[in-house]
């Protein structure tokens, strides 16, 4: 137990935030939607409210009508994990999902008029989780088809945020084609990431659903899933475990990991350091007395 | 670089001056201290005293009974500039103090401190006065939390608020169990009469605002464990964390303001449930009923008592001891703003601030640590921007941007320039100001470094564009021209 206290107080973190971004639409693209309502799916039953959650989807499946069961998305053939659930809460939508936005976003220079659900409001004692997914190459990530981001602007958006202090810590995961090429440009201290396949590899998917017609997921995310379906907010299952997930021999990528920007080894970062949302609390052993 | 100033008035009652003064009554001295933070921050504390002795009221004022008195008649006598304090040594053998008792800290900015034979002694005593009332090495250490090299400060030092413009508070009620239980709480009349007061005591600090929900069907996140010795449920202490997750989806804020949330959560629990207690790490159920969680606010747990007759009708009425309530509550706000009397040593004794919530030297306490907190803001904002610009060359800067920045410079340098003058209040209206500032200037959406291209990114659009345009163009300019030479020297020719 003791130990236990101990690993809260090394984390330094009050709160987590979380944005999840899908940068691809068309139908055919349904499994990055898939994807990132998975990693959405995860992070809110360990804990993170929707407050804290920014999400942005390119291209809405579950009302597409090519959708043949209507208000649902799948990540599993058979149907058995519907991800779209009923209580989604999707903060950047469609044409709303720019490289522009999200940048803005991230560094906070967010015109006035925004409300508070599409801003990301962290402070210096947050820990970010940022999962990115669809069509990328060496060195960018394609959104919505016509235009891109490359890893140069990520990275100095990520030393931007760095500079005023807008995050405690940072995981960022990318499942793309050639996904570990957006993370060589990172500069900025305590930043880890993971990536769904190496430069000059390609991602795969995993399976198509016959009734539904395009493939559900990403193997690497859907490993991913099966790995974070295990997880509840108390569990200690730490990074190493997750860089473990999807070895090649079921991914047939080879996921790579950045870690040499982060502060703390990775065996004693929490899984729900990041996915989750464990505070600190103490016990209020003082009253103030009031005249009554 | 940052020289902190705190005017203090030393005063010696009859019969309590140390034998060993180097100087006759009355006459000045500093202390002067160096806080170093990292290898280039180091911020200086200076102590400027003014020893002297009492004057006649002051003397009437400290022959009343009890400390208490002393301090409510010294009060109106007193400096109550923002930032300075008064001492008064009482003799060694004084009444006033109870037994045991070396120093009593009031609740404006005094403090009766018990005379020591040796000047060197009762400086000692002196400072560590001033380390409890002004601020301390950790707590200015833990105001610049960024610039402290990693692992010399402890994790916990960086769990209070940190300064805002504004902060909102929320009050929830929790009632699980509509069927059994009508909860009634006069919530305005507790926040006008209890928090009221105190926001306002607070209000130079930042602007509050204060709003209330009720919430059914809201459960805890984790079930309570049934204990048959007390017959009552506990929740453990390590089970905590885990509490305010579900409930948090559905405390909602409000929509417009982005200052950050603070939230005070009455749990009712339900009657099957009841009653409920926490269990602190020892296992012995906590008097308060109540945990809070750093930057995020408190959540105490009210159980309601079992109905006399087993068959009494539901749902039970319940009103709330609002006044209970708020005792607890606004103890959790003042430490989440840091304000805790923990680490007083054994033989001082602290006023209790009452229903004004904080001591003067509490509020300025806050006030030191936000004014330095801001003043390092505002340099890391307005370097980070500099660095900004110099990357990219062709950022274009609005003026209303760049007059954002002078206004934020300016503010820094008076802000500065009144702490080391001791005006504490000055100071920390110019800090505010500096951060509004820098904070609108660092943040303008038009300083997105996406909307300017880097000059090699043009060259790399409009070269492949002109370029193959160009080479015809340039190879029929060049025989243009190489005809009409032809052409003009013709006709000589010709001749």
């Amino acid at each position: 137990f003791q130990d236990q206290a101990e690993q809260f107080f090394r984390s330094g973190h009050t709160n987590n935030w979380a944005v999840l971004v899908c940068t691809s639409r068309f139908w055919f693209n349904y499994r990055h939607v898939a994807n990132t309502l998975s990693v959405y799916r995860s992070v809110k039953r360990l804990g993170i409210p929707d407050s804290h959650i920014v999400l942005m989807l390119a291209d809405d499946m579950a009302c597409n009508p090519r959708n043949p069961k209507p208000a649902t998305v799948f990540s599993h053939k058979n149907m058995e994990l519907n991800v779209y659930g009923d209580d989604v809460e999707v903060d950047y939508r469609s044409y709303e999902v720019t490289v522009e936005n999200f940048l803005r976003v991230l560094t906070g220079r967010i015109p006035p008029s925004t409300p508070r659900s599409k801003r990301l409001l962290s402070d210096d004692r947050s820990n970010i989780l940022i999962y990115m997914t669809g069509h990328g190459g060496n060195g960018f990530l394609k959104f919505q088809d016509s235009e891109e981001i490359t890893n140069v602007e990520l990275a100095d958006a990520f030393e931007q945020m760095w500079q005023k202090r807008r995050y405690n810590e940072l995981l960022f995961i990318i499942d793309t084609c050639q996904g570990a090429s957006m993370y060589e440009r990172f500069y900025s201290p305590n930043i880890m990431a993971l990536a769904s396949s190496q430069v000059g590899e390609d991602s795969l998917s995993h399976q198509p659903d016959l009734g539904i017609g395009v493939h559900l997921m990403d193997r690497y995310t859907f490993y991913v899933l099966e790995f974070l379906e295990e997880i509840h907010p108390a569990s200690q299952t730490n990074m190493n475990d997750l860089f473990q997930v999807c070895p090649k021999s079921l991914c047939v990528s080879t996921p790579g990991h950045r870690t040499d920007l982060f502060r703390r080894e990775p065996r004693r970062v929490l899984i729900t350091d990041f996915f989750g949302s464990v505070r600190k609390v103490e016990i209020t052993a003082e009253t103030l007395a009031l005249r009554r | 670089q940052v020289q902190l100033v705190v005017p203090m008035a030393v005063v010696f009652s009859p019969g309590s001056v140390p034998g060993d003064l180097p100087r006759p009554l009355p006459f000045r001295d500093v202390q002067e201290m160096e806080i170093s933070v990292n290898l280039r921050t180091s911020v200086t504390s200076r102590y400027e005293m003014r020893y002297r002795s009492t004057t006649g009221q002051e003397e009437a004022a400290l022959a009343a009974a009890t400390a208490q008195e002393a301090d409510a008649a010294l009060h109106p006598l007193q400096d109550t500039t923002l930032g300075s304090l008064t001492m008064y040594v009482v003799p060694e053998t004084s009444s006033l103090l109870p037994q045991g008792i070396n120093v009593y800290v009031g609740k404006y900015r005094s403090a009766l401190v018990r005379a020591v034979g040796s000047l060197a002694a009762l400086q000692a005593r002196l400072r560590e006065v001033t380390q409890v009332m002004s601020f301390t090495a950790s707590s200015i250490a833990a105001a610049l939390s960024d610039r402290v090299p990693d692992g010399q400060l402890s994790p916990d030092a960086r769990r209070y608020l940190k300064s805002s413009l504004g902060y909102e508070i929320t009050f929830s009620l929790l009632n699980p169990d509509p069927k059994s239980h009508t909860v009634d709480w006069d919530i305005e009349g507790a926040v006008n009469s209890y928090v009221k007061p105190v926001l306002d005591k607070l209000s130079m600090v930042a602007n509050f605002s204060v709003d209330s929900q009720i919430l059914y069907y809201a459960v805890l996140g984790v079930t309570p464990r049934y204990d048959k010795e007390s017959s009552s449920f506990l929740l453990s202490a390590h089970s905590l964390p885990h509490v305010i997750n579900p409930v948090e989806a559905r405390l909602g804020s409000s929509a417009a303001s982005l200052y950050p949330v603070l939230n005070f959560l009455l749990y009712v629990p339900e009657r099957s449930h009841s009653p409920l207690y926490i269990q602190d790490k020892d296992g012995a159920p906590v008097s308060t009923n109540a945990f809070h969680s750093p930057r995020w606010g408190g959540i105490m747990v009210y159980n309601v008592e079992a109905p006399a007759s087993p068959q009494a009708s539901l749902p039970l009425h319940v009103d709330v001891d609002m006044a209970r309530v708020m005792e607890v509550f606004l103890a959790q706000l003042r430490l989440l703003f840091g304000l805790s009397r923990e680490e007083v040593p054994p033989e001082f004794l602290l006023e209790s601030p009452g229903n004004e919530g904080l001591a003067d030297w509490e509020l300025d306490h806050l006030l030191w640590a936000h004014t330095v907190e801001n003043i390092a803001t505002v340099s890391t904002t307005l370097t980070s921007l500099a660095q900004l610009l110099d990357k990219i060359g062709n950022i274009v800067i609005k003026d209303d941007v760049a007059s954002e920045v002078y206004r934020a410079v300016a503010s820094v340098q008076s802000a500065v320039t009144k702490l080391s003058l001791g005006h504490l209040h000055a100071a920390f209206q110019a800090s505010k100001e500096a951060v509004t500032s820098s904070e609108r200037a660092f943040f303008d959406p038009s300083l997105l470094h996406l909307l300017y291209f880097p000059d090699d990114q043009k060259f790399a659009i409009y070269i492949p564009l002109f370029l193959p345009m160009a080479v015809p163009i340039l190879l029929s300019l060049v025989k243009i021209v190489r005809e009409t030479r032809l052409h003009k020297k013709e006709p000589t020719k010709m001749d």
